[in-house]
């Protein structure tokens, strides 16, 4: 086991060397600069831009600047943001607590609710809440979460008027209650494609499960049907769901990303967006990194959990 | 001025040529011929019966996020909005174009004898009973420190022009500072009343780099509000300044919410999340249904940016004057400013907006004439060759035009553009790009044929041009401003060089004028309009008044409260 964890950490670093250096080039490489927002203000001449690119290190070569910042990423210091001047780590950790708060709650709902449609459609294969399930996942998949989002805001904040059109919280409230209240919209529109990514996995997982011979014996054999789906099949059917669980969260940012500009959440996803816009290269490349680790991360844990959960896999 | 519908109608705000009277109105600097005039613009709701101590909070929602807080760093208008309320220039320009002292007791004039008569010696007089946020005293010694830190080769300062002029500076009292200029410059006056803000000394001398501090996350000013809380990518909360030197405040916090998106912004405007609506403000195809929201009051006021569309003068067929004015007279220009932008910005012909002292009355206005056009380019032997498309000299009147890519109006702009030149024979093709990309080396090293920009040409108040027009300002050609049109003209450069000389109102104007007009006449750009921005406030919120001189509407908030 210690060698196989090993041998993924050791293929994670080099992933991630990999990563960082596509990134870098291809960050850099796009037209555009951290100045260009400056182009059109009255106040900076061409010569101000020039001493102010000199003075940020941006006319130096490419891999002398991929190498100043991968020197200095190994010692801990990723940077400091062209925007505010803050570290990079400290940019990341002030927007991160937003997301994984939404993230989080769009996870628990998406699991609960993905997991039961998925079980409840096996059992019940092409009846009219079967249909209705596949249907409904169906259009959540193609829905936009941009436009889903709109549609929400208009429909409970203009309209009926029962939830607040954005924001993490009312300014000067920064209790639990005004809290939830501000996530429900933006957690919901977020679960709703990671609820039919769950419900769908967890029906074809499911429908493999109970045809499986064990369980044929198991009835067979007289056991109560609860206890045949709880203890035989539901257990087996979740084994693959560690690995769905595993890969999500790049998919989980991406929704983030959107539902977060929607509900002005001050999360991760937009602070990627408006880095990007600004090419702020350090927060950029620092967001860029630590997702890389974040996905490796959860995609090392779920092949750890398999391999703990099924022995099969570690002798593999 | 204000109309029912609060929108601000330019027409009644034509000053044109000034009378002696309007002149002699322009306070302590027209008497020195030299302050800016003034205009009746945008005097809505001034505080009459402000509370007698801050009450209440204004929620600001802004479409970018402010980020920069060190006001003499490289930042952008959205971020002016702090420095205005957490800083204070030594004097600033008012709404009607008068500079008005701030940290100074007086503006510097000849008369007053602040200012040499040959411009090159400065004399401030500073009060003397201002605080910093945290209790120490404003002196001369933090105005020396602000100017010399601006020069300093290792401070990554925002702009050198003007600054880079101030030598021997010198502190002769606690609340007076001398200095001299290299070379006399007029538009400095501008400069310092709208884009340079005092810094603390005390605070600033000790740090190790005057890049990266903290004060650069905690700023401390002798605005009317001290810095509260900044929530990263969500709002900042400034907080009252009881011992503010000036009027107000009069609410007891500013919280400025970044809301990114334009419709989600109008959207919490609508529900009442927000009290104001402020940079870039409320789309235009929301405008019309704003105005019929209860309890929201719209502004519809001028810019100081005038869009246009910017010819490379050094490529193909744009380069002759004869396409550029055809290409002018085939605009349909009101069908742009009526379907696209819902008859809401101005018609214009200079690069001054109208509302400003050196604005030149009676340029040649422009005329919707596709067969004038068509006469123009066939008499200039530029013939119609195959699939309509004129040539002369084996140039083809063909060329790209770009502008940011996803904005919407811009781009339906570029859709009438190509069938109005279409229909002379000249062929336009879209070559649109992210903003970060379209603003950077393609549109600094004029690597376009042509672009759809709106720019404000104005430093402050101050109409000098040089960065933008001057022949020596073309960064493509090893320039040092902006100029990216790539225009050289040596009468330009004589009035430019001539204007920056200039103490006296009068002469300026006539200077600036013929400036106008020789830019007209060359159609260095062409112009579509001047820029205009709709602001929603809650009704009740009183003090809003828009200053076309400032980048951000939000400049007085220390003058708002709520009725």
């Amino acid at each position: 086991m210690a060698r196989y964890v090993a041998n993924r950490l050791a293929q994670a670093i080099m992933l991630l060397v990999i990563v960082s250096a596509i990134g870098f080039a291809i960050l850099h490489l796009a037209p555009g600069g951290p100045l260009s927002q400056f182009a059109a203000s009255a106040q900076m001449t061409q010569e101000d831009l020039d001493r102010v690119t000199r003075q940020l290190g941006l006319d130096r070569s490419l891999p002398i600047q991929y190498l100043d910042w991968f020197g200095r990423m190994l010692r801990g210091d990723w940077g400091r943001s062209y925007r505010d001047g803050e570290p990079v780590l400290a940019v990341i950790s002030s927007h991160l607590g937003a997301t994984l708060e939404l993230m989080a709650t769009a996870t628990i709902i998406a699991v609960l609710l993905g997991c039961w449609i998925g079980v409840l459609g096996a059992l019940r294969r092409y009846s009219l809440f079967d249909s209705l399930a596949t249907v409904g996942a169906m259009i959540a998949l193609s829905i936009p979460t941009f436009w889903f989002g709109l549609v929400t805001i208009y429909v409970f904040s203009v309209k009926l008027g029962w939830l607040p059109a954005g924001n993490r919280q009312t300014v000067g409230d920064g209790s639990l209650l005004d809290l939830l209240h501000h996530l429900i919209a933006p957690a919901l529109v977020l679960a709703l494609v990671e609820t039919a990514m769950w419900g769908r996995f967890m029906r074809s997982s499911m429908l493999e499960v109970i045809n499986q011979d064990y369980i044929r014996t198991a009835r067979a054999k007289g056991m109560p049907e609860w206890r045949i789906l709880t203890v035989h099949a539901l257990r087996n059917a979740l084994l693959p769901m560690i690995t769905v669980g595993g890969l999500q969260f790049p998919t989980l940012l991406g929704g983030a990303l959107v539902a977060e500009t929607v509900f002005t959440w001050p999360g991760m996803g937009r602070l990627f967006l408006d880095s990007i816009g600004y090419r702020d290269y350090p927060v950029v490349m620092g967001i860029l990194m630590f997702s890389a680790i974040m996905v490796l991360i959860g995609s090392l844990l779920a092949d750890i959990l398999y391999a703990v959960v099924d022995p099969r896999i570690r002798v593999g | 001025m204000a109309d029912d519908t609060g929108k601000f109608g330019v027409g009644a705000l034509h000053l044109g040529n000034p009378n002696r009277r309007q002149i002699f109105q322009l306070g302590a600097g027209a008497a020195a011929g030299w302050t800016l005039s003034g205009h009746a613009f945008a005097q809505t709701e001034r505080p009459t019966n402000p509370p007698d101590k801050p009450r209440g909070q204004v929620i600001a929602a802004l479409s970018q996020e402010p980020t920069v807080f060190h006001p003499l760093m490289p930042g952008i208008e959205v971020d002016q909005g702090i420095w205005w309320q957490v800083f204070s220039p030594l004097w600033f320009i008012d709404p009607d174009g008068k500079f008005v002292p701030d940290l100074a007791r007086e503006v510097p004039t000849i008369e007053n004898g602040g200012l040499s008569a040959d411009g090159l010696t400065w004399k401030i007089k500073l009060r003397s009973d201002v605080k910093w946020h945290d209790g120490t005293a404003f002196t001369a010694e933090d105005v020396k420190f602000s100017l010399e830190l601006i020069n300093n080769p290792d401070f990554r300062a925002r702009s050198r022009v003007g600054h880079s002029l101030v030598k021997d500076i010198k502190v002769v009292a606690p609340d007076e500072i001398h200095w001299r200029m290299e070379a006399p410059y007029s538009p400095y006056m501008s400069i310092l009343g709208s884009l340079t803000f005092i810094v603390p000394k005390h605070i600033l001398e000790k740090v190790t780099d005057p890049n990266a501090s903290p004060f650069h996350n905690a700023p401390v000013g002798t605005g009317p509000f001290r810095w509260g809380e900044r929530v990263p990518g969500d709002h900042i909360q400034l907080n009252a300044h009881a011992g503010y030197h000036g009027k107000g405040p009069y609410v007891e916090r500013v919280v400025f919410k970044y809301i990114p998106d334009l419709t989600v912004l109008y959207t919490q405007f609508r529900t009442g999340q927000v009290d104001y609506t402020g940079l870039q403000g409320i789309l235009p195809n929301f405008v019309q249904e704003a105005k019929t929201l209860k309890g929201r009051k719209i502004f519809v006021s001028s810019t100081s940016s005038v869009e246009h569309i910017a010819p490379n003068l050094e490529f193909g067929a744009l380069a002759d004057r004869t396409v550029r004015e055809a290409l002018y007279l085939a605009i349909n220009k009101q069908a742009i400013i009526d379907a696209l932008n819902y008859g809401l910005p101005t018609q214009t012909e200079s690069f001054v907006p109208q509302q400003a002292w050196s604005f030149q009355q009676g340029l040649p206005q422009h005329k919707y004439d596709p067969a004038k056009a068509n006469t123009l380019l066939d008499a200039a032997g530029w013939v119609r060759g195959s699939g309509g498309v004129r040539e002369k000299s084996g140039v083809k009147l063909e060329f790209t035009n770009s502008t940011t890519s996803g904005n919407a109006v811009r781009e339906q702009t570029q859709q009438l553009l190509i069938q109005d030149w279409r229909a002379i024979g000249a062929a336009m093709r879209v070559n649109n790009m992210p903003a970060a990309v379209i603003w950077g080396d393609f549109w600094q090293q004029s690597k376009f044929n042509s672009v759809i920009v709106g720019v404000n040409f104005m430093l402050g108040s101050d109409p000098d041009v040089t960065p933008r027009f001057g022949s020596g300002a073309i960064p493509a050609k090893g320039g040092r401003g902006y100029n990216t049109y790539q225009y050289r003209n040596p009468e330009a450069d004589r009035l430019l060089a001539e204007g920056a000389k200039q103490f006296d109102l009068a002469q300026r104007k006539t200077t600036y004028g013929n400036l106008q007009k020789l830019i007209r006449d060359d159609l260095a750009i062409l112009p579509l309009f001047q820029g205009f921005i709709a602001e929603g406030v809650k009704e009740g919120l009183q003090g809003f008044r828009p200053n076309i001189n400032m980048s951000i509407n939000c400049w007085n908030i220390r003058e708002w409260y709520w009725a």
